[in-house]
């Protein structure tokens, strides 16, 4: 797997072929506080660049989760919607949201490295 | 206007608290553990709550304080002996809730116990109804504390000798580090617990000997899933002054012989709507599958018709299952009714089920 890249709403991307795998940052599941809810896209759906893929609750408010790059679903991790708190434990690892068949490797470009992205968390605390 | 602080504002920072501004006051939604861990923790052991925010007004008078109050009040004063407690509210002319609150007989008067964000309009509201012989005052030199679950009264009877003998909604002085604090047995998470009225002074102290002994402090966001899965109304969501205690499913907190004889703020509006019933209710709501229904979400009929909203709606950790009440077309408000949600565009399947959704565990 290609390492991750980071998008400012605080979600992964990583790349096999031209399969991309989404989940949201450790950063975002420790604003976000107990998750209790997920609901992940349908194989098959067509999603944009920042556009609304997923969504994702904790006990406190629900939030939607945005795809970092254009795409085909291929893949919802029904796992975390089975049990939405296993985000919180390993949200950069096994607790991915969905897999998508990338459109343009290009939109690659304008997402962060791990170190960008820390440095904008440290920047913009929320 | 000025973001106000409790007394314990620094202590809580050092605890590791998340604040938000709620009701003019920076408050902790909660700590580092998080709220399904402090809501169980609360649950199963016990924690504390800063509620110092809320107001604490006392009154004094002679025997018609009584009826100025009674004006007002849906409660009956008159036999309420003192050191006992009651849940009521103040009433509008048209029988809308002003505020819920908890009211205590006192040996010189009253304290009534009301929501941060309505008490500068409740005293103004209650003192309408009070002659120049009457007293009052919002003491904001004393902070209070809840403790609540299993374990408070255990923990409490260690450092408060008595408070053991205290039954549900009745209170006492008790001696505390050479000042008198008054606590009552009561809460707001259906658990056992107490809460403690004590000066600004003293309260870091008192909450030291909760945390030595294993009290987490538990923020807003649980004291939120706490009460929603005891069924109790949150002023502002639930409750407001366009809806009357009728409505609200809460006629049991207006006394009965108060039914009958009236002489309170929206008497007429409330005989009627006892005799004939009303048009909504408010009910406990539990949508299917793991599906969350929060405040403002809209209810359907299984035909698609708009029945009714969602007042407050969340995840409860302790029945593992997404838990809501709301105000429903009174048609459909039997429990066991299945009903649609709305939820990002989408209609879920829900059902009205009884109010509480957790077991409550008073000590009566």
């Amino acid at each position: 797997m290609s390492e991750k890249k980071f998008s400012k709403k605080h979600e992964w991307v990583s790349l096999e072929g031209d399969i991309a795998t989404v989940g949201i940052t450790k950063h975002a599941t420790e604003m976000l506080g107990d998750i209790v809810f997920t609901e992940v896209p349908e194989t098959g759906k067509v999603v944009e660049k920042e556009g609304q893929a997923a969504v994702v609750e904790s006990t406190k408010a629900a939030s939607d989760v945005y795809s970092p790059i254009s795409g085909e679903i291929t893949e919802g991790n029904k796992a975390i919607v089975d049990d939405p708190s296993s985000v919180n434990s390993d949200p950069e690892g096994a607790s991915w949201f969905f897999k998508l068949k990338i459109k343009d490797k290009g939109e690659l470009d304008s997402l962060m490295s791990k170190e960008e992205y820390e440095k904008f968390v440290a920047e913009n605390p929320s | 206007m000025e973001i106000q602080k409790t007394a314990l504002y620094n202590y809580h920072k050092n605890l590791g608290a998340k604040f938000v501004p709620f009701a003019g006051y920076e408050m902790p939604i909660q700590y580092k553990e998080g709220i399904v861990k402090e809501h169980i923790s609360t649950r199963t052991h016990a924690g504390f709550f800063d509620v110092s925010h809320m107001g604490q007004f006392f009154l004094e008078g002679d025997e018609t304080l009584i009826n100025s109050l009674e004006k007002i009040i849906p409660a009956d004063l008159k036999s309420l002996k003192i050191n006992h407690s009651k849940y009521s509210f103040l009433l509008n002319e048209d029988g809308g809730i002003i505020d819920d609150l908890i009211i205590t007989k006192t040996e010189k008067g009253f304290c009534i116990i009301l929501n941060a964000a309505c008490k500068d309009n409740d005293i103004k509201q209650i003192s309408k109804f009070l002659d120049k012989n009457h007293k009052s005052l919002l003491n904001n030199e004393l902070s209070l504390i809840a403790l609540q679950g299993p374990k408070s009264v255990e923990i409490l009877e260690k450092l408060i000798p008595g408070v053991s003998n205290l039954k549900f909604m009745t209170g006492s002085n008790f001696d505390y580090e050479g000042e008198k604090i008054y606590i009552t047995r009561s809460g707001y998470t259906g658990e056992d617990g107490f809460e403690i009225s004590i000066s600004n002074k003293k309260v870091e102290k008192f909450v030291d000997f909760l945390i030595k002994h294993n009290v987490k402090p538990i923020g807003l966001g649980a004291r939120d899933t706490l009460r929603l899965e005891a069924g109790l109304c949150l002023y502002g969501h639930d409750l407001n002054e366009k809806i009357n205690p009728i409505e609200a499913n809460l006629k049991w907190a207006i006394a009965k012989k108060r039914k009958e004889t009236g002489g309170f703020n929206g008497w007429k509006k409330i005989k009627k709507l006892l005799e004939s019933g009303c048009e909504k209710t408010r009910v406990g709501i539990k949508p299917d599958g793991k599906i969350i229904a929060r405040e403002n979400t809209k209810i359907f009929s299984t035909d698609d018709k708009e029945i009714g909203i969602i007042t407050s709606g969340t995840f409860g950790p302790s029945v593992n299952a997404p838990v809501a009440m709301g105000y429903l077309n009174s048609n459909f408000s039997e429990v066991g009714t299945e009903i649609k949600l709305e939820v990002r565009g989408k209609k879920y399947g829900g059902k009205v089920t009884e109010l509480p959704f957790y077991k409550k565990s008073y000590v009566k």
